[in-house]
C-alpha cells in the first residue's frame, strides 16, 4: 500500500491534533452528574416513546 | 488552496483530463456535498402521514424564506427543460404562456410528497420518500461540507419551530439518525465529483475496504443488532446492517456498499459523481469532517492511480457487519490474498498511503501543506492512534464512542441490560435535534465534544451560500431576486423578468463557475435581476 516514495510512516503515532480533544470524564461523580442532567430531559415513558418512533424506509 | 504549479502532476493518459477533477491531487479539495434524510415524528400521533408532516417542514420553511406566493418558493425542478414552459435550451428563451402566469413546475400544490425548494444558502430542502431531506450546496472543502451540513440541522430545527407555532399543525420532532430500530433505514449520502476517466473498477477495488472500515471513526453508534435491532447489543454503525450487496444502483432495497448512480449535475463528459450511501448521519463535527475528508483523499489517490496494493475483503458485506458489531475493534477481516487485518490496520494502511501521497504532491514540509488537507490528515492519524491506544479516550471526537459511554453510564448506574427501553431511548434521543433535548447537542453544550468550526460559522451558513462554487451564484440570485426566478436546479436558473416575452435560462454546468470571486462584482452593480442578466451577457 505504501505509495511511490516507499516510505513507511506509522499513523499510529498521532500527529498534533488540529482540534483539541477535550479531556474525557472518567470520574464517577461527573458521570452521575451528567446522567442526572439527561434523566431530566429524557422522554417520559421510554417504552412507549420508542415503540411510537416508527419511520418509513428511505434511501 | 495548493499552488497549481507545484502540485500538478502530468496529465492523466486515461482521458486527457487531469487525474483529479478540478483540483490538484494530493489534497482533500473536491466538489462535493452531503444529503441527510431526517427522521420525523409527531409525538402522540403515530399514525400521522409522514409525507404530510415532512411536507409541512419544507413548505413552512420555504414560506419563511420567500413568503406566501407559491411561485416564489417552488423553485426546484429536476428537469427544468421539460417542466419550465417549453424553455428552449438553444436560445435560452421561449414564449410566455397566454395568461402570462408563471408556472415553474408540473408539481401540484396538493401533492405534499413533492414539496421542494432551493434555499438562499444554495441548498435544497425537499421531501424524499417519507422524510424531510436537506442537500447541502456544492462545497469544495471538508470543512465547508461540515459547516453546510450542520447548518441543515439548524434549518430543519427552525422549520419544526415554525410548524409548532402554526395553528392547526401538530408539533414535529426531527432526528438526525438513520434507523427507527425496527427495520427501517433512511440515508445520509455523500456526493463526490470525480474525473470522468476514473475507472469504476478502481473505485470498487480500493474504496470497498475503506468504506467498510471507516465506520470506526464515522459510525454514530446503535443499540440493537440486525436490521430490526432485535438482537440485544451495541454496534458501531447505524447503517451497516442495512447493506446487503457489494455494488449496485439501488438505494432502498439490497443496498450496495458501492453505489453506481452517476448523475453529475454537471458536464457528464468531464465528470462523474460518486454517490456514497453507506455513511451514518453524524452530529459530531470531527466525525463529519473526517467522513468527507478521508473519503475525498481516498478518491484523489484512486484518480491518480496511487494505490498499488489493493486490500480487498474476501466477503465485504459480512466484513461490514462484523466490524460494526465489534466495538472493541479486534475483529479480523479476511482479505482475498489471505491476509487477516483489523479495521484499524486497514485504515492505517490507507492513512499511511495518503500521507505519502500528500508528501509526493505537496512536499515534505507539513507546514507548507494546504490547511484543509493538513487538518484532515492530522485528525485521521490522531483518531486512529487514539483508537488503537484507548477507545474510550476518543469519546470527544468519535460519535459512537461518545454514545457508548453514555449508554454504559446508564447500564452501570441502573443495571440495565442491552434490551432495556431506556437504552433504546438514549440511542434515539441522541439524535433529537432540539437543543434542550438532543443528547448529542447537550454533550456539545457541556464542552464534551471536540469541534473545529464555530457556532457562528454554522449559523451564517443557514442563509449564506459557500463562496467557492456555483452555489454562490444560485444562493445570491435566490436571496436577492426571488420574485424573478421561475425555476432552479443544481445546474440552471430560469428567470422570469417583467416585460420580457420569454423566460431566460442561465446554465450553471461548471461547478466552479459562479463563485463569489467570479460574480460578486456583477451583483454589486445590479439592482435588478434584469441588470444582472444583462451584466452576465456582456
Amino acid at each position: 500500500m505504501a505509495g511511490q516514495t516507499g516510505r513507511r510512516i506509522t499513523p499510529s503515532v498521532p500527529a498534533a491534533p488540529a482540534a483539541a480533544a477535550p479531556a474525557v470524564t472518567t470520574d464517577t461523580a461527573a458521570i452521575d452528574d451528567l446522567l442526572a442532567e439527561i434523566d431530566a430531559v429524557l422522554e417520559e415513558n421510554a417504552e412507549e416513546f420508542v415503540k411510537g418512533f416508527i419511520q418509513k424506509g428511505g434511501q | 488552496m495548493v499552488p497549481m504549479a507545484r502540485a500538478h502532476p502530468p496529465v492523466s493518459p486515461r482521458d486527457g483530463t487531469a487525474p483529479s477533477a478540478l483540483f490538484p491531487p494530493g489534497t482533500v479539495l473536491r466538489v462535493m456535498g452531503l444529503e441527510t434524510e431526517y427522521g420525523i415524528t409527531a409525538p402522540g400521533h403515530p399514525r400521522v402521514n409522514p409525507m404530510l408532516t415532512s411536507s409541512q417542514i419544507v413548505t413552512t420553511y420555504a414560506r419563511h424564506c420567500y413568503g406566501d406566493q407559491r411561485t416564489r418558493w417552488d423553485y426546484e425542478v429536476e428537469s427544468p427543460l421539460r417542466d419550465a414552459r417549453n424553455v428552449d435550451a438553444a436560445t435560452a428563451d421561449s414564449p410566455r404562456q397566454p395568461d402570462g402566469r408563471v408556472d415553474a413546475t408540473a408539481v401540484g400544490d396538493t401533492d405534499p410528497g413533492l414539496a421542494n425548494v432551493l434555499l438562499p444558502n444554495g441548498a435544497r430542502l425537499y421531501v424524499d420518500h417519507a422524510h424531510p431531506e436537506y442537500a447541502t450546496p456544492e462545497v469544495t472543502t471538508p470543512r465547508e461540507a461540515l459547516i453546510w451540513d450542520h447548518a441543515g440541522d439548524l434549518i430543519v430545527t427552525d422549520a419544526a419551530r415554525l410548524v409548532a407555532a402554526t395553528p392547526g399543525l401538530l408539533p414535529l420532532q426531527l432526528y438526525k439518525n438513520n434507523t427507527d430500530g425496527k427495520g427501517a433505514s433512511y440515508g445520509t449520502h455523500e456526493n463526490y465529483l470525480l474525473a470522468r476517466g476514473t475507472p469504476f473498477a478502481d473505485i470498487v477495488t480500493h474504496l470497498t475496504g475503506f468504506l467498510i472500515t471507516r465506520q470506526v471513526f464515522t459510525g454514530a453508534g446503535r443499540v440493537g443488532l440486525g436490521q430490526d435491532g432485535r438482537r440485544p447489543g451495541f454496534q458501531i454503525s447505524q447503517r451497516a446492517d442495512f447493506f446487503e450487496t457489494e455494488v449496485g444502483l439501488e438505494t432502498t432495497l439490497r443496498r450496495p456498499i458501492i453505489n453506481t448512480r452517476d448523475e453529475p449535475h454537471a458536464d457528464a463528459e468531464r465528470y462523474r459523481r460518486l454517490h456514497v450511501i453507506i455513511g451514518d448521519a453524524t452530529l459530531g463535527q470531527i466525525a463529519t469532517l473526517l467522513k468527507v475528508g478521508t473519503t475525498s483523499l481516498m478518491l484523489s489517490m484512486i484518480e491518480a492511480g496511487w494505490l498499488r496494493d489493493p486490500l480487498i475483503p474476501a466477503q465485504p458485506v459480512r466484513a461490514l457487519h462484523e466490524v460494526s458489531h465489534d466495538p472493541v475493534l479486534r475483529q479480523l477481516i479476511a482479505l482475498r490474498d489471505g491476509r487477516q487485518l483489523t479495521a484499524l490496520e486497514l485504515q492505517e494502511h490507507y492513512c499511511t498511503a495518503a500521507l505519502a501521497f500528500i508528501e509526493h504532491h505537496q512536499g515534505p514540509q507539513e507546514s507548507a501543506w494546504d490547511p484543509d488537507t493538513r487538518e484532515v490528515i492530522d485528525l485521521w492519524r490522531a483518531v486512529l492512534g487514539g483508537l488503537a491506544h484507548d477507545i474510550s479516550g476518543e469519546a470527544s471526537r468519535i460519535d459512537w464512542v461518545a454514545k457508548q459511554a453514555l449508554l454504559e453510564g446508564y447500564r452501570g448506574r441502573d443495571g440495565l441490560s442491552w434490551d432495556h427501553p431506556t437504552l433504546a431511548l438514549v440511542d434515539l434521543q441522541w439524535a433529537d435535534l432540539r437543543a434542550d433535548r438532543g443528547l448529542a447537542l447537550l454533550l456539545a453544550q457541556r464542552g464534551a465534544r471536540a469541534r473545529c468550526v464555530s457556532d457562528d460559522e454554522i449559523a451564517r451558513a443557514v442563509t449564506e451560500p459557500p463562496a467557492t462554487t456555483r452555489a454562490w451564484f444560485r444562493g445570491m440570485c435566490l436571496a436577492r431576486f426571488p420574485e424573478s426566478i421561475a425555476a432552479a436546479s443544481w445546474d440552471s436558473l430560469i428567470f422570469d423578468l417583467p416585460g420580457e416575452p420569454s423566460l431566460q435560462r442561465v446554465a450553471t454546468l461548471e461547478p466552479l463557475r459562479g463563485t463569489r470571486a467570479h460574480v460578486a462584482g456583477l451583483f454589486e452593480g445590479s439592482a435588478t435581476a434584469a441588470q444582472l442578466l444583462a451584466a452576465l451577457r456582456r
